[in-house]
């Protein structure tokens, strides 16, 4: 049966240190140490790194190297309007992306949970999207999918008065935004299939002898039952599609103009196009300071959700 | 319509209610098979595609009969070779790396917990939270000043550091799975670390492992920003490959099909194998 397993419960009784000596502390501790330097070394020293430069004035096509300016890549990148367009894009595509893959999700995960022939071959087909590659997934999307002469979607349209749209310059946020969405529904559908098939069938049961119908046995029943299965979902589906890069700078590379330009495309451009190490570095440190804020109250959710049992 | 209503009469209800399950279950087959139909046919048209010649791939309408060719896929063979051999290396490299890294340490999380396992535990998700775009041009520094720029090492080290995390978090749900009393009863027997963790431990969480790599090699596999940034020529990997198979003019739909057939296969593959353990792996084991 999938439960959502306690993993911050203390382990075992009696494996539990009690009053170990020093000698004994260390060796418990030893087999951490590598995992835990080379995580810090290899995360957390380009982030000071990234804080060094961003008080500093470097172009990395220029010579000369770095020289320090103050605080004025940042005084840069919060007047740069396309900085603040590109942060509130990479926002919403995420919460519209990561809601509407969950809806679709939630929906797919019930029809899954029925019985039915060939199921296994259908959820089979359903997860592929999430197994291809962001980059063959985006091109594949651009080209044979939705390009305006000869796409696949254009001609399944067309009997709805469809007549070769362009959508990459036409739509282009709401075709990024719908690969997102295709990719990341399958595993929003794996995580409630998962929470489904750990609802106790009996009770379902007793519901429907008493008389409940569908509508209400979900909503009063399973979607409380899901609910940290959906907090879950949506909590790692953000971290992963609020730094999705793939989509823009295959499908539309940022455009037309700017519509498209999420902040990771904005940092990209920086250091690649504009050779802004200095500016990028400042962009790069409000980015880490708006994720802290955020992200501390995701790992309060984390806490929440993985303490679920005990909470029960 | 509910069972209280037809509570008297027994025998024809149970008859209806056959008929209305086995109904329903046409219905939900028709639908099922209609919704994951729908959800494959982008991958369905990029295989078909890769089978076109370059001519039938850009038609209007689509071609759906036309005679299939293995042309671009020979033309994808004869220019993949380095860019599958990085791809391969920085995989097989940083999962080796995360699997050496991330085995005693869930160990140290778990069956002998340090006094702060909570916090290292949480330590060690808040970096997945920490998006690495954000130090992309300081770690393009870095990586020029140390002389790694271009160099598959690099990848290897970053991959591993990006899917340390996760598989921390599910080798420790593994790890929690062995029986308290089986360690009990192995110290009783006189064992010592070495001999618990051979004969107790790892015939339990070795299954774990398997899809703890697999989901690891899902990951580097797939990884494009990293790669586009820091690696040119000598360590660039299949996405790189796929998006130099973009020409700037040109028919050049049915060979990207190709190119994308065969990078993705590998992986899709790998994760039709893994369905199961796919969730729990993303979810840093919390769902078991």
């Amino acid at each position: 049966m999938a439960v959502l397993e306690d993993v911050t419960s203390p382990p075992a009784a009696g494996l539990r240190p009690r009053g170990a000596s020093r000698r004994e502390k260390w060796q418990r501790r030893l087999p951490l140490l590598p995992a835990l330097v080379y995580t810090i070394v290899v995360t957390q020293v380009p982030f000071l790194v990234t804080l060094w430069y961003s008080f500093q004035s470097y172009f990395w096509n220029e010579p000369g190297g770095a020289h320090w300016t103050g605080v004025s890549n940042y005084k840069e990148v919060f007047t740069d309007p396309s900085f603040r367009s590109a942060l509130v894009r990479s926002v919403t595509m995420t919460a519209i992306a990561v809601v509407v893959a969950m809806i679709l999700g939630v929906l797919l995960a019930l029809l899954l949970d029925k019985k039915f022939l060939g199921r296994g071959v259908v959820r089979t087909l359903i997860i592929t999207p999430f197994l291809i590659m962001p980059a063959a997934a985006s091109l594949i999307w651009s080209g044979p999918m939705l390009d305006p002469s000869f796409g696949l979607l254009n001609w399944l349209l067309e009997p709805f008065g469809v007549h070769h749209v362009a959508w990459l310059t036409t739509h282009a946020y709401g075709s990024v935004i719908v690969v997102m969405i295709w990719q990341w529904t399958p595993f929003m559908t794996l995580i409630i299939l998962a929470g489904l098939q750990g609802q106790a069938a009996d009770v379902l049961e007793a519901a429907k002898v008493d008389g409940a119908n569908a509508w209400a046995t979900f909503r009063e029943l399973t979607l409380p039952h899901l609910r940290p299965y959906i907090e879950l979902g949506i909590l790692l589906g953000s971290i992963y599609l609020v730094t999705a890069f793939d989509q823009v700078k295959l499908m539309t590379n940022g455009g037309p103009g700017t519509s498209t330009t999420t902040l990771p495309f904005y940092l990209y451009q920086k250091v690649n196009f504009a050779f802004d190490i200095g500016g990028a570095a400042a962009a790069g440190v409000i980015t880490v300071i708006l994720t802290i804020i955020v992200a501390s109250f995701a790992l309060r959710m984390f806490a929440r959700v993985f303490q679920f049992e005990e909470a029960r | 319509m509910t069972a209280v209503a037809q509570a008297p009469a027994p025998a024809p209800r149970r008859a209806s209610r056959r008929v209305r399950e086995m109904t329903g279950q046409a219905g939900w087959t028709v639908l099922g098979w209609a919704v994951g139909i729908a959800f494959f046919i982008p991958v369905l048209w990029m295989v078909i595609t890769a089978f076109k010649p370059e001519s039938a791939a850009e038609t209007w309408p689509p071609q759906f009969a036309f005679s299939p060719t293995l042309s671009e896929f020979r033309l994808v063979f004869s220019g993949m070779g380095p860019f599958i051999e990085h791809s391969a290396i920085a995989t097989v490299g940083s999962t080796i790396l995360v699997l050496v890294l991330a085995l005693p340490a869930a160990y140290a999380l778990s069956i002998h917990p340090v006094a702060g396992w909570r916090d290292s535990l949480f330590f060690f998700i808040s970096t997945k939270m920490l998006p690495v775009v954000a130090a992309i041009g300081p770690l393009y520094v870095i990586a020029l000043k140390a002389h790694l720029l271009d160099n598959i090492w690099l990848l290897i080290i970053l991959y591993a550091a990006m899917n340390l995390p996760l598989a921390i978090w599910m080798i420790r749900s593994f790890m929690l799975e062995v029986p308290g009393e089986m360690l009990e009863a192995a110290r009783l027997d006189g064992a010592g670390r070495i001999r618990e963790i051979v004969e107790v431990i790892m015939p339990v969480v070795s299954p774990g492992l398997v899809s703890t790599a697999l989901i690891c090699v899902i990951f580097a596999w797939n990884e494009l920003f990293l790669a586009l940034n820091l690696t040119v020529t000598n360590a660039s990997t299949m996405p790189m490959f796929l998006i130099s198979s973009v020409p700037q003019e040109g028919l050049y739909i049915a060979h990207l099909s190709a190119a994308a057939t065969v990078a993705s296969v590998p992986v899709i593959i790998v994760g039709w194998i893994a369905q199961r353990s796919l969730v729990r792996g993303l979810s840093m084991g919390a769902i078991k």
